[in-house]
């Protein structure tokens, strides 16, 4: 088993406006307990499949603009592997994990035991990743469920390997629908030496999102 | 790069004379747009997000639209406003369109991954309104794109992880 802690997860938002601050706050209250409910499972989970103790940091939940969610990643040109997930059943909606390519690399390698081969991803890494992005999201989606009691069902994962803003154009959009900011929560998992950094964001749909508020108790 | 390229980012619209290049970098779902008047050496870009700002009310506040990149009608409309304000003639202008992927592998009647498509058409639709003839375009498929507006001859480079550079 994993030995994983986790705690009070930090803030790294700034100032907006007065008539989002409510939503937005609460939005990510909720969102830091499921990151840290959900990275705790995803942890556990992970660590019982490689056999190995695993570490991971205290998640973090982040408010960005479009233009800023690319830097995360070192610019919109930079490459990157993200595994969406579409969401149904009471919640509508979808969910993406990213990686830069050598977080991806390096979660590849843990889960095929050293044995992945060369600095770029191989077909095996990918179809690696495909499946532990299935696992690391599962464990958040589950998070949630529990926390909302909501069903909530998950699609196959959808895997593509391209420019970060490429990626990142599918839940921007989604969220421009709505609003100018995204909430992504960062994950830190450890494995010895090698930091492997994954970002989640949960994107609801405005009906489901109102009715998680509504689960949660929140206003 | 030059000193006169201007790299814009999601949402985001530019217009400039030549010399120089207008940069958009990671095209993926979002469509980048570029007009052009051959004769003047004035060109524009914008990096659209969505298709109708009327659909979406986010930015509407008092009616005015804030962010008008980031709509294909309010965004593409600006740029040309933009362009005859710098002394560009509308009687010239041709377009260029690049981007509009589907990131991830298409699902049957998915709203939120076929919205690259939607995206393309909403664009078509507002330059052919606009009476503005589309003369080259690269969209669609499953990879994201950069492209380079050149100001002095209107090439517009794409460049992508997978495929080629090219020049529309």
């Amino acid at each position: 088993m994993s030995d994983w802690k986790v705690s009070d997860s930090d803030y790294e938002s700034r100032e907006y406006d007065m008539i989002e601050a409510t939503k937005d706050s609460n939005y990510m209250d909720v969102l830091r307990e499921i990151g840290n409910i959900g990275a705790g499972n995803a942890t556990t989970a992970l660590a019982q499949m490689v056999n190995c103790k695993i570490d991971m940091e205290v998640p973090k939940v982040k408010v960005l603009s479009f233009n800023e969610l690319t830097s995360i990643f070192g610019g919109p040109d930079k490459p990157v592997i993200g595994v969406l997930f579409d969401l149904s059943m009471d919640v509508d909606g979808m969910m993406l994990f990213v990686l830069d390519i050598k977080s991806a690399k390096s979660l590849a390698n843990l889960l095929l035991m050293g044995m992945s081969e060369g600095e770029d991803l191989t077909e095996m890494d990918m179809s690696t990743l495909r499946e532990v992005g299935n696992i690391i999201s599962g464990a958040y989606v589950y998070s949630l469920s529990e926390m909302t009691n909501m069903t909530i069902w998950t699609s196959v994962p959808y895997l593509a390997k391209d420019m970060a803003g490429a990626v990142l154009s599918v839940p921007a959009i989604e969220i421009a629908k709505t609003s100018d900011e995204a909430l992504i929560i960062e994950t830190v998992f450890k494995d010895g030496d090698n930091d492997i950094g994954g970002y989640f964001i949960l994107i609801p749909e405005q009906k489901s999102f109102d009715e998680i508020m509504k689960k949660l108790g929140v206003k | 790069m030059e000193k006169c390229d201007v790299i814009i980012g999601i949402a985001q619209l530019h217009v400039s004379r030549a010399p120089g290049r207008i940069v958009t970098i990671g095209l993926g779902s979002c469509v980048g747009v570029t007009l052009y008047d051959p004769i003047n050496h004035i060109g524009g870009m914008v990096h659209i997000m969505l298709s109708d700002s009327k659909k979406f009310a986010i930015n509407r506040m008092g009616g005015e639209i804030l962010n008008k990149g980031k709509y294909a009608d309010t965004g593409i409309e600006e740029l040309l406003t933009q362009m005859i304000a710098i002394g560009a003639d509308r009687r010239n202008i041709v377009a260029k369109i690049a981007g509009g992927a589907q990131m991830f592998e298409i699902k049957e009647g998915n709203d939120i991954l076929s919205i690259g498509e939607k995206n393309i058409e909403a664009s078509k639709n507002v330059l052919e309104n606009l009476g503005i003839c589309v003369v080259a375009e690269d969209t669609g498929m499953d990879y994201g794109r950069t492209i380079e507006l050149n100001l002095d001859n209107g090439d517009l480079l794409v460049r992508t992880v997978t495929q080629k550079e090219k020049y529309i």
